[in-house]
């Protein structure tokens, strides 16, 4: 299981919690397994987030691994100018 | 100022400061802008846009157009694909008006004809019944109960039930208990900013030359920062493959985040496409104003509250932007971006995506983080004044360091935050004595970077030089980069590599050249790709001693074998294994395609002395500083001018330019006349300090240093002049007569 930590905002899309546990072992499996536990949350995902894992921001990358032990935080999809 | 602390890497060419490859091509004329595109029975296109800022189209009636023989089409929205959706609707709606025209500018129809001024003349001969609507332009008053709903369909689920039908988007982060940490601190302050509109000011206006046939295949010539994006977009705008459509990106006199996304690309196409001839459009300054992109306009509320020994305890922002009449203005951005600089225990900040009518706002360098650092800090810089702290030893005293848990959320890995913050405090500007109505002001500013889909091929030519294909315009010197990480991986001469921008049908998919990714992702991909070429080298060299691939090693630009078990050979340089690469297996090429994760975020600290003249309340900008960490500065040079650019614009943002809009919903002042960007003459010299704290997510240690320049300016150069004025200034531009309004408010008291 790895502990993921969502956005203030996004919490009452999964009943108010602050951090999820999802059975995952990649960026996609995280993603996968929030909309399947929250389905509020595939519009939210649809339109396109960043994952942080192990304070790497990923962005694209649906088959990075993540670990039990990773630290792995939800964020808004990060774009530049 | 060199802080790699790995101790491993011996550059050769990485580091130096080679000429320029595009230099002797821009001072001579030689280079080609997205303007100079030229076709043989080409028309030219120009674009009836809108004089209202909020209305219903009644009706269009192209007839008078049509029958004047110089026009060769017309086009309006029916000529464009239906059934979009999200952002990709919003950007055909943007670039074409379908029921509704949503600010001053927007396109409503377009005409080419054999001629410019015939298609200027022309747009007078089409016929618009607009049914006009109540409007808003101002940030605050769009979400007053009075205010009308501009788009009430644009809201999406994150907005809470409640709001106003204006308010699109809503986005909170934080942790801890910001109520208990304003209790514990010394003195807590609560402050409300204001930032206008900024345009990006890039030189060169967006042009291209667009030619598509009936049976769906075409070219398109544009300066673009993302020519692999624009077809992609262009595509399902007009319904087309995206494989059909061949993108080509001009030389770009500057983009800053203005040029990641499309206005009159889709708009040639389709006229080209009901000419069947080629269409040129370029757009005039007036239109480039009224019709792309700026940034957004702010207003926001922002608490700090700090302990008499510099600890700050909490921090609060509500950011409130507008994007446009269209949901994308980057308050996210800005909330995550505002306390991110510190390590806090409670903080949060919430983003409000807030639609007006006005242009749909596009990036600009770092979207969002400037205005939140020119809240955030400024607060910061008044509790320093009040609680008599020095405000380098209370950043220092606050400074998120690797392992901190960041105000959005993760930990930070390796940053160098504390590493420009200890320069700054050391440099000779931060003693400097200041003169009578001189003040001088500190902020830090935060962006993250990012990596993005990245593809890069490199071939090598008999002579044993190199051609390296990369898919990022080259707005911030690229070119000369990607040669030196080439040269220096091969170990050959910086000049034996040329570096060229290919097109869309030559090269793999790449994400545009946004977020300060190109030197980072680029670049590792084109040490990759060298490193896939080395390989090849080796295995050539091997065949012809008939030793084994793995005897082989490559080092100074020749492979060797890797000992004396591998056998008594001369090292054979790149040259003379490419000599007669035909006859020993073909070509050489490397190749690299990936999306790279490691784009290490950055940080930066600004010094800015500024005069304020009290009787006309004229600021201006007397030194400069700045600190910035760049990872590792492969061209020093290029690195500075980021670094540079960034403070000029920051001026120009903080001390003169904004969107005016009238009371007729118009903008007052489309043009640089009006408009002013700060020129040679209204600049101190520039000084910059590279501080290198490797990103360990690339081979060399690269971070992005494009967008984290324009971060600490607004704060640190509204910190100077509140402190030379003695009144803190909330508002942005500080203009001669807003400032002036608030010294007089102040001795009033």
């Amino acid at each position: 299981m790895v502990e993921v930590v969502l956005w203030a905002s996004l919490r009452r899309f999964a009943d108010d919690n602050a951090v999820v546990e999802i059975e995952a072992n990649t960026v996609g499996g995280v993603l996968k397994g929030l909309v399947k536990r929250y389905p509020s949350l595939k519009s939210h995902i649809d339109r396109g987030v960043s994952v942080s894992v192990d304070g790497e921001i990923i962005v694209s990358g649906l088959n990075v691994p993540v670990l039990p032990t990773s630290e792995v935080v939800l964020m808004q999809r990060i774009k530049g100018g | 100022m060199a802080l790699d602390d790995t101790g491993e890497k011996e550059f050769r060419v990485v580091g130096t400061r080679p000429v320029r490859p595009d230099g002797v091509d821009k001072v001579t004329g030689r280079a080609k802008f997205g303007a100079d595109a030229f076709s043989s029975g080409m028309l030219y296109g120009a674009i009836l846009r809108s004089p209202h800022p909020h209305a219903r189209i009644l009706s269009i009636d192209t007839s008078r157009a049509l029958a004047d023989p110089s026009v060769k089409a017309v086009v309006t929205r029916a000529d464009f694909a239906e059934g979009l959706e999200g952002d990709d609707f919003d950007i055909l709606e943007n670039a074409m008006a379908s029921e509704r025209v949503f600010y001053d500018g927007h396109a409503v129809a377009a005409i080419a004809a054999t001629s410019l001024l015939a298609a200027k003349d022309a747009l007078t001969l089409i016929d618009v019944t607009y049914d006009l609507l109540p409007f808003v332009t101002d940030v605050d008053q769009a979400i007053t109960p009075d205010a009308p709903a501009i788009n009430e369909q644009a809201a999406d689920e994150s907005v809470p039930d409640g709001m106003h039908p204006n308010i699109v988007r809503f986005h909170e982060n934080g942790h801890g208990d910001v109520d208990k940490g304003f209790a514990d601190a010394d003195l807590v302050i609560k402050k409300s900013f204001v930032t206008e509109a900024a345009h990006q000011g890039y030189i060169e206006p967006h042009a291209c030359l667009a030619q598509l046939g009936p049976d769906g295949i075409g070219e398109l010539w544009c300066c673009t920062q993302g020519h692999f994006a624009a077809a992609r977009i262009c595509a399902k705008l007009l319904d087309i493959d995206a494989s059909q459509l061949r993108v080509t990106a001009s030389e770009i006199g500057g983009g800053f985040g203005g040029k990641t996304t499309v206005f009159i690309e889709p708009v040639a196409l389709a006229l080209s496409r009901k000419s069947n001839r080629p269409v040129k459009i370029v757009m005039t300054r007036d239109e480039v104003f009224r019709a792309t992109g700026p940034t957004s306009s702010a207003s926001m509320d922002v608490t700090v509250g700090m302990r008499k020994d510099g600890r700050i305890t909490a921090a609060q922002g509500e950011f409130r932007l507008q994007g446009g009449a269209f949901p994308g203005a980057p308050m996210e951005y800005t909330a995550m971006c505002a306390f991110a600089p510190y390590n806090l225990d409670n903080v949060k900040c919430v983003g409000l995506d807030i639609l007006c009518n006005r242009p749909k706002q596009a990036a600009y360098r770092a979207p969002g983080s400037p205005m939140a650092a020119f809240a955030a800090e400024s607060v910061i810089d008044e509790l320093c004044n009040q609680l008599g702290l020095d405000p380098i030893d209370v950043r220092l005293k606050n400074a998120a360091k690797e392992g901190d848990k960041a105000s959005f959320g993760p930990r930070f890995k390796r940053i160098g935050l504390v590493e420009t913050l200890e320069a700054a405090k050391e440099h000779p500007h931060y003693k400097a004595p200041l003169n009578p109505n001189q003040g001088r002001g500190i902020s830090c500013g935060f962006w993250f970077n990012h990596s993005g889909e990245t593809s890069v091929s490199l071939a090598l030519s008999n002579d044993g030089t190199v051609s390296l294909s990369v898919g990022t315009p080259d707005i911030g010197g690229s070119r000369a980069s990607m040669c030196q990480m080439a040269a220096e991986e091969l170990g050959i001469p910086y000049e034996n590599v040329r570096t060229t921008i290919a097109d869309t049908g030559s090269l793999g998919y790449n994400d545009i050249a946004h977020g300060s990714r190109v030197t980072y992702a680029s670049g590792l991909a084109t040490i990759k790709a060298v490193q896939d070429t080395i390989k090849k080298l080796c295995a050539r060299a091997a065949a012809q001693w008939g030793i084994d691939e793995e005897a082989v090693y490559w080092e100074g630009g020749y492979a060797r074998p890797s000992g004396s078990n591998a056998g008594d050979f001369e090292p054979m340089s790149l040259a003379e294994i490419t000599a007669n690469m035909g006859q020993t297996g073909g070509p050489i090429s490397g190749h690299f395609e990936a999306t790279p994760q490691g784009a290490g975020m950055s940080f930066a600290t600004h010094i800015v002395d500024a005069e304020v003249d009290p009787e006309t309340g004229s600021a201006k900008v007397t030194r400069y500083t700045v600190v910035q960490d760049a990872g590792k500065a492969i061209h020093p040079s290029y690195v500075e001018g980021q670094f540079q650019g960034g403070a000029v614009q920051g001026i120009g943002w903080a001390l003169n330019e904004e969107y005016i809009y009238g009371d007729d919903g118009r903008l007052q002042n489309p043009g640089f006349l009006d408009y002013r960007i700060p020129v040679a003459s209204d600049l101190p010299f520039i000084d910059t300090v590279i501080v290198e704290v490797p990103n360990p997510g690339h081979p060399y240690g690269v971070r992005g240093v494009g967008e984290t320049s324009i971060c600490p300016p607004l704060a640190a150069i509204a910190n100077a002049v509140s402190n030379a004025a003695g009144v803190r200034m909330t508002h942005l531009p500080m203009s001669p007569p807003r400032l002036l309004k608030a010294i007089k408010e102040a001795k009033i008291g």
